[in-house]
């Protein structure tokens, strides 16, 4: 069952105040999706602070990359229902988890960080991980 | 952001693998860890000798489809516990 949405707001404006769309409706989801150009970077939020609690800052440590993704959005986990079953539907072979975070060059996945690698981490070391993986994928990337 | 769970020991809601006397690998987020066995959540499970190690290799890459939404490993059965993050 869902939290109050008063007490997931400041879990939400985590991500919104570092440039995070957040996608609420499966129709948002799919227009998010449907635009394959560059770099995406998609995060699965979730209430769960074993893990979530390093996640939000980690994402927004690393957004501060000169090579971060193009587009940047989330959907919630436990909250927007819909949203979130769009979403893990456009990964079928992966297993569902929250937190999680998926990087996207021209529409295709090309990185991905489960729960597991999350939890018991710190938000620094989350973030140097998706630097990285900016930095990867983003070479070839035009700004 | 702190999280809503109660404090319920420090495996909780860490995704662990847990190997049995019965050479069972399970795969899942554990709820709790104590004198009863482990209750996972959302887990997977491997129960032949072959494949094991490709199991562990998809989920420690991926992680594991929750084909068993809850269950309880007994304590007497368990072999090991660790962190599936560490593998």
């Amino acid at each position: 069952m869902p939290y109050s949405p008063m007490l997931v707001r400041p879990m939400r404006e985590e991500l919104t105040s570092a440039g995070v769309k957040e996608l609420t409706t499966a129709a948002e989801v799919d227009a998010w999706l449907a635009e394959k150009n560059g770099t995406a970077m998609l995060i699965v939020n979730s209430v769960c602070g074993c893990a979530a609690g390093a996640a939000r800052p980690g994402a927004r440590l690393a957004l501060q990359s000169p090579d971060r993704p193009e587009r940047v959005a989330s959907v919630f986990a436990g909250q927007d229902l819909e949203a979130t079953a769009k979403a893990r539907a456009a990964f079928p072979d992966i297993p569902p988890s929250s937190p999680s975070i998926a990087l996207l060059k021209d529409g295709e996945l090309v990185y991905f960080i489960p729960r597991h690698r999350i939890e018991g981490r710190s938000a620094e070391q989350l973030a140097s991980d998706l630097t990285g993986a900016f930095s990867r994928f983003s070479a070839a990337v035009a700004h | 952001m702190g999280t809503f769970h109660q404090d319920r020991g420090e495996l909780h809601g860490i995704t662990v693998v847990v190997e049995t006397d019965a050479s069972e690998v399970w795969v899942g987020r554990c709820d709790t860890a104590d004198d009863r066995g482990v209750v996972l959540r959302d887990a997977d499970v491997h129960r032949e000798s072959s494949g094991r190690d490709a199991f562990l290799r998809s989920a420690s890459e991926l992680g594991v489809w929750p084909r068993h939404r809850q269950v309880l490993i007994p304590s007497q059965s368990v072999a090991s516990i660790r962190r599936l993050g560490e593998l």
